[in-house]
Protein backbone atom coordinates (compact mmCIF):
# COMPACT_ATOMS: atom_id res chain seq x y z
CA UNK A 1 0.00 0.00 0.00
CA UNK A 2 2.65 2.54 1.05
CA UNK A 3 4.88 3.01 -1.99
CA UNK A 4 6.72 6.04 -0.68
CA UNK A 5 8.82 6.07 2.50
CA UNK A 6 7.17 7.50 5.55
CA UNK A 7 8.80 8.58 8.78
CA UNK A 8 8.67 5.71 11.24
CA UNK A 9 8.37 6.00 14.99
CA UNK A 10 11.34 5.07 17.17
CA UNK A 11 11.59 1.33 17.55
CA UNK A 12 12.93 -0.31 20.72
CA UNK A 13 15.63 -2.19 18.81
CA UNK A 14 17.12 0.89 17.17
CA UNK A 15 16.34 3.36 19.92
CA UNK A 16 19.20 4.24 22.24
CA UNK A 17 18.07 3.51 25.81
CA UNK A 18 17.81 6.66 27.91
CA UNK A 19 16.78 7.35 31.45
CA UNK A 20 13.51 8.85 30.24
CA UNK A 21 12.58 5.86 28.08
CA UNK A 22 13.76 3.36 30.71
CA UNK A 23 11.67 4.95 33.47
CA UNK A 24 8.70 4.96 31.11
CA UNK A 25 8.85 1.25 30.23
CA UNK A 26 9.64 0.37 33.86
CA UNK A 27 6.43 2.13 34.89
CA UNK A 28 4.48 -0.31 32.73
CA UNK A 29 6.43 -3.35 33.84
CA UNK A 30 5.90 -2.39 37.49
CA UNK A 31 2.20 -1.74 36.88
CA UNK A 32 1.62 -5.12 35.25
CA UNK A 33 3.65 -6.79 38.00
CA UNK A 34 1.53 -5.13 40.67
CA UNK A 35 -1.66 -6.23 38.89
CA UNK A 36 -0.39 -9.83 39.04
CA UNK A 37 0.43 -9.28 42.71
CA UNK A 38 -3.22 -8.54 43.50
CA UNK A 39 -3.79 -12.31 43.10
CA UNK A 40 -1.73 -12.88 46.24
CA UNK A 41 -3.42 -9.99 48.07
CA UNK A 42 -6.88 -11.42 47.33
CA UNK A 43 -5.73 -14.93 48.27
CA UNK A 44 -4.47 -13.55 51.61
CA UNK A 45 -7.80 -11.78 52.30
CA UNK A 46 -9.88 -14.84 51.33
CA UNK A 47 -7.70 -17.01 53.57
CA UNK A 48 -8.23 -14.59 56.47
CA UNK A 49 -12.00 -14.83 55.89
CA UNK A 50 -11.97 -18.66 55.75
CA UNK A 51 -10.27 -19.08 59.10
CA UNK A 52 -7.25 -19.79 61.22
CA UNK A 53 -5.76 -22.73 59.31
CA UNK A 54 -6.17 -21.25 55.85
CA UNK A 55 -4.63 -18.00 57.09
CA UNK A 56 -1.62 -19.76 58.61
CA UNK A 57 -1.08 -21.58 55.30
CA UNK A 58 -1.23 -18.27 53.43
CA UNK A 59 1.20 -16.64 55.88
CA UNK A 60 3.50 -19.63 55.45
CA UNK A 61 3.53 -19.23 51.67
CA UNK A 62 3.98 -15.45 51.78
CA UNK A 63 6.68 -15.77 54.47
CA UNK A 64 8.69 -18.43 52.59
CA UNK A 65 11.94 -17.50 50.85
CA UNK A 66 10.28 -17.32 47.43
CA UNK A 67 7.33 -15.46 48.96
CA UNK A 68 9.67 -12.91 50.52
CA UNK A 69 11.61 -12.41 47.30
CA UNK A 70 8.33 -11.80 45.45
CA UNK A 71 7.14 -9.47 48.23
CA UNK A 72 10.40 -7.54 47.96
CA UNK A 73 10.01 -7.19 44.18
CA UNK A 74 6.38 -6.13 44.64
CA UNK A 75 7.33 -3.52 47.25
CA UNK A 76 9.99 -2.23 44.86
CA UNK A 77 7.42 -2.14 42.03
CA UNK A 78 4.89 -0.45 44.32
CA UNK A 79 7.13 2.42 45.42
CA UNK A 80 8.45 2.87 41.89
CA UNK A 81 4.99 2.93 40.29
CA UNK A 82 3.72 5.27 43.02
CA UNK A 83 6.61 7.75 42.75
CA UNK A 84 6.87 7.64 38.97
CA UNK A 85 3.08 7.93 38.85
CA UNK A 86 3.33 11.20 40.80
CA UNK A 87 5.96 12.26 38.23
CA UNK A 88 3.45 11.48 35.49
CA UNK A 89 0.72 13.46 37.27
CA UNK A 90 3.11 16.42 37.46
CA UNK A 91 3.67 16.14 33.69
CA UNK A 92 -0.10 16.01 33.20
CA UNK A 93 -0.32 19.28 35.12
CA UNK A 94 2.25 20.71 32.71
CA UNK A 95 5.19 20.71 35.09
CA UNK A 96 8.67 19.27 34.56
CA UNK A 97 8.82 18.79 30.81
CA UNK A 98 12.21 20.49 30.41
CA UNK A 99 14.85 17.84 29.68
CA UNK A 100 17.10 18.61 32.70
CA UNK A 101 14.05 18.57 34.98
CA UNK A 102 12.81 15.29 33.47
CA UNK A 103 16.23 13.72 34.13
CA UNK A 104 16.41 15.10 37.66
CA UNK A 105 12.91 13.84 38.52
CA UNK A 106 13.80 10.46 36.97
CA UNK A 107 16.88 10.07 39.17
CA UNK A 108 14.91 11.32 42.19
CA UNK A 109 12.27 8.64 41.60
CA UNK A 110 14.90 5.87 41.41
CA UNK A 111 16.72 7.01 44.55
CA UNK A 112 13.49 7.53 46.51
CA UNK A 113 12.18 4.12 45.38
CA UNK A 114 15.25 2.33 46.76
CA UNK A 115 15.14 4.41 49.95
CA UNK A 116 11.43 3.78 50.65
CA UNK A 117 11.69 0.07 49.84
CA UNK A 118 14.63 -0.42 52.20
CA UNK A 119 12.86 1.67 54.87
CA UNK A 120 9.67 -0.40 54.55
CA UNK A 121 11.59 -3.64 54.99
CA UNK A 122 13.61 -2.31 57.93
CA UNK A 123 10.38 -1.23 59.62
CA UNK A 124 8.78 -4.55 58.72
CA UNK A 125 11.54 -6.55 60.37
CA UNK A 126 11.53 -4.13 63.32
CA UNK A 127 7.81 -4.75 63.78
CA UNK A 128 8.56 -8.48 63.92
CA UNK A 129 11.14 -7.78 66.60
CA UNK A 130 14.09 -8.82 64.43
CA UNK A 131 16.22 -5.90 65.58
CA UNK B 1 -9.87 5.30 -3.84
CA UNK B 2 -11.55 8.39 -5.34
CA UNK B 3 -14.96 7.71 -6.76
CA UNK B 4 -15.20 4.23 -5.21
CA UNK B 5 -18.27 4.76 -3.14
CA UNK B 6 -19.55 1.20 -3.36
CA UNK B 7 -22.65 0.19 -1.47
CA UNK B 8 -21.51 1.37 1.93
CA UNK B 9 -23.36 4.23 3.57
CA UNK B 10 -21.66 7.45 4.58
CA UNK B 11 -21.98 6.45 8.21
CA UNK B 12 -20.56 2.98 7.56
CA UNK B 13 -17.47 4.41 5.93
CA UNK B 14 -16.57 6.75 8.75
CA UNK B 15 -17.60 4.62 11.69
CA UNK B 16 -14.68 3.57 13.81
CA UNK B 17 -12.29 5.94 12.08
CA UNK B 18 -12.61 9.07 14.11
CA UNK B 19 -13.29 10.57 17.46
CA UNK B 20 -16.07 9.09 19.52
CA UNK B 21 -15.93 12.22 21.70
CA UNK B 22 -14.96 10.13 24.71
CA UNK B 23 -11.26 9.92 24.05
CA UNK B 24 -10.32 11.61 27.29
CA UNK B 25 -12.63 9.55 29.49
CA UNK B 26 -10.32 6.55 29.90
CA UNK B 27 -7.33 8.81 30.45
CA UNK B 28 -9.18 10.93 33.03
CA UNK B 29 -10.37 7.94 35.03
CA UNK B 30 -6.82 6.59 35.08
CA UNK B 31 -5.61 9.89 36.58
CA UNK B 32 -8.51 10.15 39.01
CA UNK B 33 -7.93 6.65 40.39
CA UNK B 34 -4.18 7.29 40.54
CA UNK B 35 -4.76 10.42 42.59
CA UNK B 36 -7.01 8.51 45.00
CA UNK B 37 -4.46 5.71 45.22
CA UNK B 38 -1.63 7.94 46.46
CA UNK B 39 -2.97 8.16 50.04
CA UNK B 40 -4.92 4.87 49.93
CA UNK B 41 -2.05 2.66 48.74
CA UNK B 42 0.41 4.34 51.12
CA UNK B 43 -1.99 3.65 53.99
CA UNK B 44 -2.44 0.03 52.93
CA UNK B 45 1.23 -0.79 52.33
CA UNK B 46 2.21 1.14 55.47
CA UNK B 47 -0.25 -0.94 57.47
CA UNK B 48 1.01 -4.19 55.92
CA UNK B 49 4.56 -3.33 56.97
CA UNK B 50 3.46 -3.43 60.61
CA UNK B 51 1.35 -6.54 60.04
CA UNK B 52 4.13 -8.85 58.84
CA UNK B 53 4.15 -12.40 60.12
CA UNK B 54 0.97 -11.77 62.06
CA UNK B 55 -1.39 -14.37 63.53
CA UNK B 56 -4.99 -14.78 62.40
CA UNK B 57 -6.55 -13.01 65.39
CA UNK B 58 -4.46 -9.86 64.95
CA UNK B 59 -5.06 -9.72 61.20
CA UNK B 60 -8.83 -10.23 61.60
CA UNK B 61 -9.02 -7.63 64.37
CA UNK B 62 -7.38 -5.08 62.07
CA UNK B 63 -9.25 -6.05 58.88
CA UNK B 64 -12.59 -6.17 60.71
CA UNK B 65 -12.51 -2.68 62.18
CA UNK B 66 -14.89 -0.18 60.52
CA UNK B 67 -12.13 2.25 59.58
CA UNK B 68 -10.07 -0.49 57.92
CA UNK B 69 -13.13 -1.87 56.13
CA UNK B 70 -14.06 1.53 54.74
CA UNK B 71 -10.55 2.40 53.63
CA UNK B 72 -10.02 -1.10 52.21
CA UNK B 73 -13.17 -0.88 50.07
CA UNK B 74 -12.01 2.49 48.75
CA UNK B 75 -8.50 1.16 48.15
CA UNK B 76 -9.65 -2.05 46.43
CA UNK B 77 -12.19 -0.21 44.28
CA UNK B 78 -9.72 2.42 43.09
CA UNK B 79 -6.87 -0.08 42.72
CA UNK B 80 -8.70 -2.71 40.67
CA UNK B 81 -10.31 -0.05 38.50
CA UNK B 82 -6.88 1.52 37.95
CA UNK B 83 -5.42 -1.93 37.15
CA UNK B 84 -8.19 -2.70 34.64
CA UNK B 85 -7.63 0.63 32.87
CA UNK B 86 -3.85 0.24 32.88
CA UNK B 87 -3.84 -3.36 31.66
CA UNK B 88 -6.17 -2.34 28.85
CA UNK B 89 -3.70 0.28 27.60
CA UNK B 90 -0.81 -2.21 27.74
CA UNK B 91 -2.84 -4.82 25.82
CA UNK B 92 -3.91 -2.23 23.23
CA UNK B 93 -0.26 -1.29 22.68
CA UNK B 94 1.30 -4.74 22.42
CA UNK B 95 -1.38 -7.15 21.14
CA UNK B 96 -1.89 -6.47 17.46
CA UNK B 97 -4.35 -9.25 16.62
CA UNK B 98 -7.75 -7.63 16.87
CA UNK B 99 -9.69 -10.62 18.22
CA UNK B 100 -6.95 -11.52 20.67
CA UNK B 101 -6.79 -7.93 21.87
CA UNK B 102 -10.52 -7.65 22.52
CA UNK B 103 -10.63 -11.03 24.24
CA UNK B 104 -7.72 -10.13 26.52
CA UNK B 105 -9.27 -6.78 27.44
CA UNK B 106 -12.57 -8.47 28.33
CA UNK B 107 -10.70 -11.14 30.29
CA UNK B 108 -8.56 -8.71 32.31
CA UNK B 109 -11.58 -6.50 33.03
CA UNK B 110 -13.60 -9.46 34.27
CA UNK B 111 -10.64 -10.71 36.31
CA UNK B 112 -10.08 -7.33 37.95
CA UNK B 113 -13.70 -6.94 38.98
CA UNK B 114 -14.02 -10.57 40.09
CA UNK B 115 -10.92 -10.18 42.27
CA UNK B 116 -12.27 -6.94 43.71
CA UNK B 117 -15.58 -8.63 44.62
CA UNK B 118 -13.76 -11.62 46.16
CA UNK B 119 -11.69 -9.27 48.30
CA UNK B 120 -14.65 -7.15 49.41
CA UNK B 121 -16.79 -10.21 50.23
CA UNK B 122 -13.91 -11.60 52.29
CA UNK B 123 -13.69 -8.33 54.21
CA UNK B 124 -17.46 -8.33 54.83
CA UNK B 125 -17.27 -11.92 56.11
CA UNK B 126 -14.43 -10.91 58.44
CA UNK B 127 -16.28 -7.79 59.67
CA UNK B 128 -19.75 -9.25 60.09
CA UNK B 129 -19.14 -12.97 60.49
CA UNK B 130 -19.83 -15.64 57.87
Amino acid sequence: MASHPRPISPHLQIYKPQLTSATSILHRVAGVGLAVGTLVLVYWLVAAAIGNEAFDTAEGIVGSIIGRILLFLWSLAFFYHLLNGIRHLAWDAGWGYELPTAYRSGYAVIVATILLTVLAWVFGYMARGAF
Amino acid sequence: MAGEKGLRSELGRVRGLGSAKEGVNHWWRQRLTSLALIPLSLWFVGSLVFLTDTDHATAVAWLGSPVTLGLMVLFLGAMFYHAALGLQVVIEDYVSNHGCRKALIVLTNFACFALMVAAVVSLLVIAFGG
